[in-house]
């Protein structure tokens, strides 16, 4: 396989959507709203608006359901206030999901654009004919929206891991996150799943005549799975 | 000669449909050879099967001694195609189109550099290099789609309806173009177009499709030879000649046939130039007002039409002929 092939779809792929305006907006404001504006509103709008926050943390089905934890996360949970306790619980766990949907949120559309946009456009036929290969397409595809995806999702987690410990320190006095749990989970889990999602999408644009068809299947079959 | 471009027996589907039927021509190196045809004749279908883009139903073809379909990608590295519509990336600038189609042909800086300006220079883009696609006039972006078809100097250069929505003036800079780029470097060109005028203008020898099957194959003098043999005689009279003169002018040896334009214009079809003294002799001799006798080789368009549409073309002419 040809890696300066691979180098130019990719890039060419990335200077496009770096080129359309409506196509990037999404991936900028997506990662603000929930690296930035909800873990600062977790943290600071309790201590601010001074919610009875010992209350709600008393409920009886908060304590069964906290008991019920594996004894890995009541360890780390050992010695913190209930404020404290909240906020590993949402921001050290409850949000590690979302850094697993971020990469495809972020390389869907450009996944489902690589052949079906390219065959709208009518710019495909010039591509086939070059002297790429099939598999050099596809692969080069699939990194034009693989790149940017894991780009973005680790720019979002170091973001988010300056946001919330600066944000907490007050709180807890020390850096507290991220917790072991998120290296593999951003380094190996995302990564692999982010791979696993574009390569199906763009088997999907290949397939489909459309931008929007193959954007439509794809995100149902993602979503859904 | 070894021929560069030779197709045999070819035949490809698209479902049911035959789109390419049983095809044989073979292109010399450094000719300009046609694919004529009306839309649907095939000719596209044809381009892709030479590229390895499609795989054939049936038939043999190679293209620089290779087999398209096992070696498309190779090949690919030696050709050049102008498709139907550019198919340039309109959010990008021109620079950017050819450097992105440079490497994925294979080739490197600072060369690829110096042939992207050489390029821009040549078709008159370079002020506007760095602008985008979307702001090119519909000239400007078929001289772009034509400078990275050149881009890797490909030994054969495909060129699909190059002057396709293109306004006349637009038109007359492409085929001028096409004319330097193909006589100055000795590319051999498959040239696809249904634009008779074109063809005739620019292509050494034609292959005429319909339907995917081929009508014809040769040069405009084999085509002429073979399907509309003799030369026509444009001739024009200051006064109407009787009608009855037609049958008189088909006694002359060598008169093939005798079709009256108008009241003062006729189209004769002769055996060969020599006939055209004794038929102007014959003229003057039975005092007909002879304005002008002007000889004309039957033009392309004439042999397409009557290749193509024999059955209806050929009924206009009874009805003509005396």
């Amino acid at each position: 396989m040809n890696t300066k092939i691979l180098k130019a779809i990719a890039t060419k792929d990335i200077l496009e959507v770096k080129q359309n305006k409506a196509a990037w907006m999404p991936m900028v404001i997506v990662p603000l709203i929930f690296v930035l504006l909800i873990p600062l509103g977790l943290i600071l709008i309790p201590q601010f608006l001074d919610i009875p926050i010992d209350e709600f943390l008393a409920d009886p089905d908060l304590e069964i359901f906290l008991a019920n934890m594996p004894p890995s996360l009541q360890q780390t949970l050992e010695g913190l206030d209930p404020i404290q306790s909240a906020l590993v619980m949402a921001l050290g766990y409850m949000f590690a999901p979302l850094f697993l949907i971020f990469p495809l949120m972020f390389s869907t559309v450009i996944a489902a654009e690589s052949f079906a946009g390219e065959r709208e456009r009518k710019t495909m036929e010039a591509l086939l004919y070059t002297p790429a290969t099939d598999s050099e397409l596809f692969m080069g595809k699939v990194l034009a929206a693989f790149i940017p995806a894991l780009i973005l999702t680790w720019g979002s987690f170091f973001g988010y891991m300056i946001v919330v410990n600066a944000a907490s320190f007050p709180l807890f006095g020390r850096i507290w996150f991220p917790l072991p749990s998120w290296w593999p989970l951003m380094f190996w889990i995302a990564p692999a799943l982010a791979l696993l999602g574009i390569s199906a999408t763009v088997l999907i644009s290949v397939r489909n005549q459309t931008f929007m068809g193959a954007y439509q299947l794809s995100s149902s079959l993602l979503w859904s799975w | 000669m070894e021929a560069i471009v030779r197709v045999d027996q070819l035949s490809y589907r698209y479902g049911e449909c035959l789109a390419v039927d049983r095809l044989c021509f073979e292109s010399q190196p450094g000719e300009v050879l046609g694919l004529l045809g009306p839309n649907g004749a095939g000719k596209t279908t044809t381009v892709r099967l030479l590229n390895g883009l499609l795989v054939p139903a049936s038939g043999q073809l190679t293209v620089m001694g290779l087999d398209p379909v096992s070696q498309g990608c190779r090949l690919r590295r030696h050709t050049g195609v102008l498709t139907e519509t550019p198919a340039l990336y309109e959010r990008l600038t021109a620079r950017q189109n050819l450097n992105f189609f440079g490497v994925m042909a294979g080739m490197e800086s600072p060369a690829l550099e110096t042939r992207i300006a050489e390029l821009l220079a040549f078709f008159e883009l370079t002020e506007r290099a760095n602008q985008r696609i979307s702001a090119y006039s519909k000239g400007m972006k078929q001289r772009l789609a034509l400078a990275r078809a050149l881009l890797h100097r490909p030994k054969i250069l495909f060129l699909d309806e190059p002057t396709s929505g293109l306004d006349p003036e637009a038109s007359r800079a492409v085929h001028e173009l096409i004319e330097s780029i193909c006589r100055q470097n000795g590319q051999t060109v498959l040239l696809c177009t249904h634009n008779l005028h074109e063809a005739q203008r620019l292509c050494d020898r034609l292959v005429i499709l319909d339907r995917g099957q081929l009508l014809a194959f040769g040069s405009m003098d084999d085509l002429r030879q073979q399907f509309v043999p003799g030369l026509w005689v444009a001739v024009e009279f200051l006064r109407p000649l009787p009608s009855a003169a037609a049958e008189q002018l088909l006694t002359i040896p060598g008169v093939v046939q005798v079709k009256p334009e108008d009241k003062r214009t006729w189209t004769i079809r002769v055996e060969n130039e020599s006939v055209v003294p004794s038929l102007a002799s014959y003229l003057v001799a039975m005092n007909a007002a002879l304005l002008s006798l002007m000889p004309r080789q039957v033009s392309l368009e004439e042999i397409y039409f009557k290749l193509q549409r024999g059955d209806r073309f050929a009924h206009q002419e009874v009805q003509h002929e005396y």
